[in-house]
């Protein structure tokens, strides 16, 4: 048997793999996708409720709510993105391929925003309108959910990576990604506001990006550490 | 024959337990591996140490002479994993999931029907794997290790869930894999009937 001329299987094949096997997964279990989706939009719908429809003090905090329902959702969903996996074996499956585990740790890290993520960015301006908030804004508003969605899935999956091995660490999982998550909130939420009140706001998408990039180009190897540390 | 696989003075502690100290090993191509032991004694241990996923306290395993935590991905290319937890997926089916193992290692130029027919699982094709029974997700594991091309095999308990039939096939497998040129490492409860030379490691 010579193993040297067997065609090994593309780096680019293990990515797509990855995220397809996900993306199917999560087709085939519409409930968990669906779930931070409903808590985002229950937060968002539920807000204005509480506090009045004052069409002002709406305009005012209608960004800050929209972010953080929008972190909190991610954060719901992240729990499960390497769980089943470790579970079920196929993390072991993963960690002994032939492919290199950042590789497929972003591929499972898309898959994941492909699902979560970016669906809080097309729904968000459905809830934007509870918030009174003005047609102009709402695209900066999508694109701020946009970059920092995909910071926050990048992020967290590190935190998932983390506390795998750990029965119920949803809690520490949050607490690992809060301080790395709050720039974005940060950035995400005040560049909205300073879009509403007519002022540059450019520096903030700048600053987002930069931060989705730093994201991806070093998220997926502390996230591979990470699951070879916490399925050892 | 010069060792393919081989292993020198490993020591693997878990929490406040030694599990073995000083173990050496070597294998060559057509050659069993068996561990042998009672429950918790460290075959699992061992066999995710040799797989590269636990850290030795020392000694290291050489894969061609070269040790496998400076080539990982040559080594994790060259071998096939099968363990208690299957690594399938519940919510696909059987040609789903195999689909998705090929991009994780190269595949053999094997007939997969005849391969699904051998196992006598080609008729459960298009069923989630949950709705399985254990025994045929085993066999869906089988598979999964049948269509991989790879040298090495490492199988730990390889005969949970199969039924008499199951195991002496997986045994027949062992064999044609190992008289092929193949390697394999097993870790197993029951006796082995194998025609091949076997080297045994019984853990304390």
């Amino acid at each position: 048997m010579n193993e040297l001329d067997l065609k090994q299987p593309g780096i680019l094949s293990g990515l797509w793999a990855t995220a397809r096997r996900d993306l199917l997964l999560a087709w085939k279990r519409p409930g968990d996708v669906l779930n931070p989706l409903f808590f985002f939009a229950m937060v968002c719908t539920l807000f204005p409720l509480a506090v009045g429809p004052s069409a002002e003090q709406l305009q005012f905090s209608g960004p800050g709510v929209l972010w953080v329902a929008a972190l909190l959702a991610t954060l719901l969903s992240l729990n499960s993105l390497f769980l089943t996996d470790f579970e079920d074996g196929s993390l072991d499956q993963l960690l002994v391929s032939v492919q290199p585990l950042p590789v497929l740790a972003l591929g499972k890290t898309l898959a994941h925003w492909l699902t979560s993520g970016l669906p809080l960015v097309f729904v968000s301006p459905i809830l934007a309108m509870t918030y009174q908030m003005p047609a102009s804004v709402v695209p900066v508003m999508m694109l701020t959910l946009l970059l920092g969605t995909i910071s926050l899935s990048l992020l967290g999956s590190i935190g998932a990576a983390l506390t795998v091995g750990l029965h119920r660490g949803t809690a520490l999982l949050s607490l690992l990604i809060l301080p790395l998550a709050m720039p974005v909130l940060l950035l995400g939420a005040n560049t909205v506001s300073l879009a509403a009140g007519n002022d540059i706001y450019s520096t903030g998408i700048w600053a987002l990006g930069a931060y989705a990039i730093a994201s991806l180009s070093l998220a997926p190897y502390a996230t591979a550490a990470a699951l070879r540390i916490s399925n050892e | 024959m010069t060792a393919q696989l081989s292993a020198d003075n490993l020591t693997l502690i878990r929490g406040e337990r030694c599990l073995f100290e000083g173990l050496g090993f070597g294998l060559g191509s057509g050659e069993l591996l068996l561990l042998e032991g009672r429950n918790g004694c460290g075959k699992t241990s061992l066999m995710r140490a040799i797989a590269g996923m636990l850290s030795l306290e020392t000694g290291e395993i050489l894969w061609n002479g070269i040790p496998v935590l400076k080539q990982r991905q040559a080594f994790h290319g060259a071998l096939v994993w099968l363990a208690h937890r299957t690594g399938l997926k519940g919510d696909l089916n059987m040609v789903e999931n195999l689909q998705f193992e090929a991009s994780l290692r190269a595949q053999s130029n094997r007939d997969q029907e005849e391969v699904f027919a051998r196992l006598g699982i080609e008729r459960l094709k298009r069923l989630p794997l949950r709705s399985l029974s254990a025994g045929q997700q085993r066999r869906v594991a089988l598979a999964r290790m049948l269509l991989a091309a790879v040298p090495l095999w490492l199988l730990d308990e390889p005969f949970t869930n199969l039924d008499r039939e199951g195991r002496t096939l997986v045994m027949r497998l062992v064999e044609e894999h190992l008289a092929a040129g193949g390697l394999c490492v097993m870790a197993a409860h029951q006796d082995i009937d194998v025609d091949a030379p076997v080297t045994t490691i019984r853990l304390q």
